[in-house]
């Protein structure tokens, strides 16, 4: 019972990086297009949510602690919006293939976050922002309320602002006249376009928006899940395809998103926490056997979907191409 | 009376292509006004520039008698311009309901409750029949074209343009769209509809306007129009087509085909039962509206389609009927090829189907001929001799064998894989609406050629939409419709009453000739 | 109304596409214009985060690939296997088969030679070593690019998804290997280390030679196979559309299949030559990135597979000389993927002006 506690402890906080990720992510390809920046993206909203606390941290003669929260939150989604408006532009205006901008994007996002990281590390491996503690805040009394208390309760806010934002962001696609115009446009532009909808300012919005919901995937990896440690690791990278994993495995569905992010969580964690539960001792190499079982369903979710040519379950009709209103 | 809508000096080019010069003319309000034209004569084009898809080159739009900038589809419809394209533009995963919300109005409040009830509204005012919950995927060709007519009118639209409306329709659809028109034009709407149907024309429509090669060539009363007066407009003269016929020679059975059904992928048989039979020596023409089973019935034979059982297409090489008849359903086009049947096909859609686009002249010539012999090097020193040898003989303008044939015009890419598939020389040659969009010199040359053929004894299976054409150029026409064969009639006997009817009008089963 | 008014309500920019082909100079003159942009935006950034003269740090950038023999040799290594996987990925990309997941072919083929130079190292002689640890790494290598291509050839699943989760897949048995292989060590270490079975000899004094022999010798055996060959023919006509290509009786799931099995060969071999030739070890970094790197530099060479070395030695000569930088200036070498990153974004977006023009309210062409 104990380790089944610990391992949902582990797996929600996890899911809920990559749950930003692919929120943002589903509001990116709704829009067609094909963001595979996502890392990228996550990176530079990682860092900049941490510099900027740290920053404040140490210069401000008497840190307010929920000011700082906001001040992570708000850079963090400046910047990730700025990797969404390059990749907005090159995709949009100019034209340019999605798949290859986004990996190029990839490159940039990390080589911005690990440039200045260093300069914040300064010769050190590993720095923290205290500000991890207002984030890791719980809520006093239900937290309290024992197993349920602790399993239900027991984290920080951006765990159930991840929640709130998938049943907005379900809201928007399905209740509200954007949202169809933006399903619309990921279906068929031409159309969209036809029907007087502004394609390319649609697109540009759903993608820098959705830049920045995934750049909170990066900040909450940071300044939550990690304590406020920053360190030069591949780690976000590897969280930011695991997002793009997501968005497949929920079929461009936010609601899913919650589910499946939890359920990639306990997958992530599995390697850890079977072993105990079934009592049994596993050796290392299992382990990493047992932590591509993420990566294997999602292929299986997507050669399932092939097969069964359910038409609501498939990708965005024009998701990858870009739209040209005078093409013959 | 009133205009709805003046263009004055429109002009519109892509690339190269002029597809409107110079056109100035206008609607009535309340009226209903025909766009004839020819395939290519830019009638798409320049209704697309009304509805704000395009963006003219030159000249200007008033609507209203107040001059307008139609910037896009949006500015239309505040103008209450609204569009039937010929391509619906519906989101096939939404409903119908929500397809009329994407176009509503930005100050009308969103509720799909409210949006539904309006429509019912609209539905039971035209006597409209058809499901709002439904998907769009899940409907009928007629509900779609339905729901784009909705759609307008919930759009508030004054001014309608429909494109081509009754190519995709039965005549008893046609009808009630007719109807439908009819009501609308009482309401003090104008309505614009495409079309190149003659009988239609005359008896839908208050006025004719004609386009002829991307400009404007007048505007007739429909009163005072007959069928002759406006072809008369449309092409320029008196149709004089005087294509040579000759004879059938050596004329022997070459293709049995018996029972032939194709169902597509949305289980609709859409060739149902076809049996013929195709000789050497002579052109089989095909009529029928597009979309009846035309492009099925080649790409079965072609190897490109899959046939349901029971059905056979057999090849006879020479008069000795049982020796080396070979069955060709259930075989690829590679199997056909290896079995030494000379198939050539000239498909509808030559850059997405007969050419490569990207490709030069050159690449394209081995399209189908790469693959022989045994070595793994492709060989381009025979394509390269007929690259220059199409090029000079059927003159067709590239700038280089090697230029992408799809920067080519119309004309050139369709002499290119007209020209290829001859060279191949076929013993049956298939072509699918070889002359649309093609210049009155190109469609000629293109004639010439299939006579050329003939009379080397190929035989020759030629879809049209032309009845002056394939009047007079086939010695027998096959007519499909609804994916059945209507008949078969003489060419030299027929006349077109008889073929239109037997386009329009389905025979009882088993009226095949 | 006066056409002033009339220009006034005509859209601020249009875009147009250009007509005519464009022509070979302003092919090169726009990609030209674009490194010179990204280089002046380098410069920039260079001087307002260092405050340094850009062209003095420019100057030391060159110092990265060409000051020393040794740091030739070892640019000509990284050149080799970025290079060798954007030819591994050309049939492929040219086929239009997105094919993300050349990180992890590289990885299985790796993986496959470092097993056989493991079980098989000190026991065979060792040309046979080599001969297994070659065929092992391209029938690996070949298995991963075969099994998306069969399910799009069959299903049409999605192949830019698949062959990227292929790649987490491919590293997670790569860990699980290594694990298994370093026992209680910390790490893996060298393989053979004291055998050196498996290692390749060097050549003419330099140890990469065969690396880049190898290199070289299917830079231009891709080229002709895409340009001259009977297959080379069926993949191009497949990437410019199916039914052409069903047209012309080609079978197109079976050109994917053939055509993704070779791609995905060629990048297990490029794992053959980073663990025999280059690392004489595997981890889960072996590939690093340049599966995905390697993608950019198909696209933006058109799978031309000289231009391809051309664009390679441009991104690694900015990887190297962002870590003269980092050394010289005491910064760190991620400046190199912001350059890198940089640079792309602006040759990306130039393709955009070799096809359209843009025009300007006001600047009408009459056709009359």
């Amino acid at each position: 019972m104990d380790t089944l506690i610990a391992w949902i402890l582990r797996a929600i906080p996890f899911g809920t990086i990559i749950m930003y990720g692919a929120l943002g992510e589903i509001i990116t390809e709704k829009s067609g297009n094909l963001n595979l920046g996502v890392p990228g993206i996550m990176y530079l909203g990682g860092f900049a949510g941490f510099a900027s606390a740290y920053i404040y941290e140490n210069t401000a003669a008497n840190p307010n602690m929920v000011f700082c929260v906001a001040l992570a939150l708000v850079c963090a989604f400046l910047a990730a919006m700025l990797g969404g408006l390059i990749y907005s532009f090159l995709t949009i205006s100019l034209r340019a293939n999605q798949n290859v901008t986004g990996l190029a994007l990839t490159t940039f996002g990390m080589g911005v976050a690990n440039f200045f990281g260093v300069y914040i590390l300064n010769g050190r491996t590993a720095t923290q922002s205290l500000v991890y503690k207002t984030f890791q805040t719980k809520l006093p009394v239900l937290s309290g309320m024992g197993v349920f208390g602790q399993t239900v309760f027991g984290y920080g806010f951006m765990v159930y602002a991840a929640i709130v934002l998938a049943f907005v962001l379900h809201f928007f696609l399905n209740r509200t006249r954007a949202g169809l115009n933006l399903r619309a446009i990921g279906e068929s532009p031409a159309t969209a376009d036809a029907a007087g909808v502004s394609v390319t300012r649609y697109k540009y919005l759903a993608t820098c928006l959705g830049a920045g919901i995934s750049g909170l995937g990066g900040v909450y990896y940071v300044l939550d899940y990690n304590q406020g440690i920053w360190a030069t690791t591949g780690q976000i990278e590897a969280l930011g395809w695991l997002a793009v994993a997501l968005v497949i495995f929920t079929t461009w569905k936010p609601l899913a998103a919650i589910w499946g992010s939890y359920l990639f969580g306990l997958l992530y964690w599995l390697y850890q926490f079977l072993p105990t539960l079934l009592g049994i001792s596993v050796p290392g190499y299992v382990t990493d056997l047992i932590q591509m079982v993420p990566y294997v369903v999602t292929i299986v979710v997507l050669v399932v979907t092939s097969l069964r040519k359910k038409r609501e379950d498939q990708p965005p009709a024009s998701l990858g191409l870009a739209y040209f209103r005078e093409e013959r | 009376m009133e205009n709805a809508i003046e263009l004055r000096h429109i002009t519109k080019t892509f690339g190269s292509v002029t597809a409107n010069r110079d056109v100035t003319m206008s609607v009535r309000k309340g009226e209903i006004l025909s766009l004839l034209g020819e395939n290519g004569s830019g009638k798409t084009t320049l209704m697309n520039m009304i509805s704000g898809i395009y963006y003219p080159d030159g000249g200007e739009i008033l609507v209203g008698g107040k001059l307008v900038e139609i910037r896009s589809p949006k500015d239309a419809y505040a103008l209450s311009i609204g569009m039937v394209h010929q391509h619906f533009k519906l989101i096939d995963v939404f409903t119908a309901v929500e397809n009329i919300a994407l176009v509503m109005d930005k100050h009308e409040k969103y509720d799909l409750k409210a949006i539904r009830e309006k429509a019912r509204a609209i539905c039971e005012k035209y006597a409209f029949d058809i499901d709002l919950d439904q998907k769009v995927y899940e409907m009928s060709v007629s509900q779609k074209q339905t729901l784009e007519i909705i759609k307008m009118l919930y759009r508030g639209a004054q001014i309608l343009i429909l494109d081509e409306p009754t190519a995709v329709l039965t005549p008893q659809e046609t009808e009630r769209l007719f109807a439908v028109m009819r009501n609308m034009k009482h309401d003090g709407k104008s309505i614009i509809i495409i079309t190149h149907k003659l009988h239609e024309v005359l008896e839908i429509s208050d006025r004719v306007a004609i386009l002829r090669k991307g400009e404007y060539a007048g505007t007739v009363d429909t009163a005072e129009a007959t069928e002759a007066s406006l072809t008369e407009l449309m092409v320029g003269k008196k149709v004089e087509l005087n294509i040579e016929r000759p004879e059938p020679v050596n004329r022997h059975l070459r293709l049995s085909v018996h029972n032939l059904s194709v169902t597509n992928a949305e289980g609709v048989k859409v060739l149902d039962s076809v049996s013929f039979e195709a000789f050497s020596g002579e052109i089989l023409g095909i009529a029928g509206v597009s979309g009846n089973g035309q492009k099925e019935l080649l790409e079965a034979i072609a190897g490109l389609q899959n046939a349901d059982a029971g059905s056979s297409v057999v090849y006879f090489p020479d008069d000795d009927r049982d020796s080396t008849a070979e069955q060709l359903i259930g075989k690829t086009p590679r199997d056909i090829r290896n079995m030494g049947v000379h198939l050539s096909f000239v498909p509808e859609d030559r850059l997405g189907m007969g050419l490569v686009g990207s490709m030069g002249m050159v690449d394209n010539m081995m399209l189908k001929s790469y693959g022989a012999g045994r070595s793994p090097i492709a060989d381009r020193r025979a394509p390269r001799h007929l690259a220059e040898e199409i090029k000079e003989e059927l003159a067709v303008v590239t700038p280089s064998i090697s230029t992408p044939v799809s920067r080519l015009s119309g004309g050139n890419v369709q002499k290119v894989l007209v020209g290829r598939e001859i060279a191949a020389s076929p013993s049956v040659l298939m072509t699918a609406y070889a002359v649309r969009g093609l210049d009155i010199n190109t469609s000629y040359t293109i004639y010439h050629l299939l006579n050329e053929q003939k009379k080397k004894g190929v035989s020759i299976i030629y879809v049209g939409e032309d009845l002056d054409v394939l009047i007079d150029l086939c010695d027998r026409i096959l007519v499909l419709c609804g994916g059945r064969n209507n008949g078969v009639v003489d060419g030299r006997k027929t006349n077109k009453e008889e073929v239109g009817l037997l386009m329009t009008r389905l025979q009882e089963k088993g009226g095949a000739a | 109304m006066t056409s002033a008014a009339h220009a006034a309500h005509e859209p601020l920019i249009r875009v147009i596409k250009r007509g005519e082909v464009p022509s070979t100079r302003r092919k090169i003159a726009v990609r030209l214009a674009a490194i010179a942009l990204a280089l002046v935006i380098d410069a920039l950034f260079i001087y307002f985060v260092t405050g340094l003269n850009p062209l003095s740090v420019y100057g030391v950038m060159i110092g990265g690939t060409f000051s020393t023999s040794m740091r030739f040799s070892w640019a000509m290594r990284d050149l080799a296997s970025l290079l060798l996987i954007g030819i591994a990925l050309a049939p492929a990309f040219k086929m239009r088969f997105w094919n993300i997941g050349a990180e992890g072919q590289v990885l299985m083929g790796a993986l496959a030679t470092a097993a056989v130079m493991v079980n098989l190292g000190g026991r065979v002689s060792s040309w046979l070593l080599f001969a297994a640890m070659l065929a092992a790494s391209i029938l690996a290598g070949a298995l991963w690019g075969f099994i998306p291509a069969w399910f799009k050839a069959r299903f049409g699943t999605n192949e830019t998804l698949f062959t990227l989760m292929m790649n987490y897949v491919a590293i997670q048995i790569v860990a699980c290997c290594v694990n298994i292989w370093r026992g209680q060590a910390s790490g893996l270490g060298k393989l053979n280390m004291k055998t050196k079975a498996g290692w390749f000899p060097q050549l003419f004094g330099q140890r990469y030679t065969i690396n880049l022999i190898v290199v070289v010798v299917l830079m231009v055996l891709v080229f002709c196979y895409l340009r001259y060959s009977k297959q080379g023919y069926e993949i191009a006509v497949v990437g410019e559309s199916e039914n052409t290509a069903r047209y012309a009786g080609i079978n197109v799931g079976r050109v994917i299949i053939r055509t993704m099995i070779l791609s995905g060969a060629l990048c297990g071999l490029t794992g053959f030559l980073i663990v025999g030739g280059r690392d004489q070890t595997i981890s889960t970094g072996t590939a690093g990135g340049n599966g995905f790197t390697a993608i950019i530099v198909a696209w933006l060479a058109k799978f031309n597979t000289f231009t391809m070395a051309l664009i390679s030695f441009l991104l690694i000569f900015l990887e190297k000389g962002a870590a003269e930088i980092a050394s010289a200036y005491n910064l760190n070498d991620y400046a190199s993927d912001i350059i890198a990153g940089i640079i792309l974004f602006c040759i990306l977006g130039s393709e955009f002006f070799i096809n359209y023009k843009v025009v300007l309210r006001g600047h009408h062409k009459e056709v009359r």
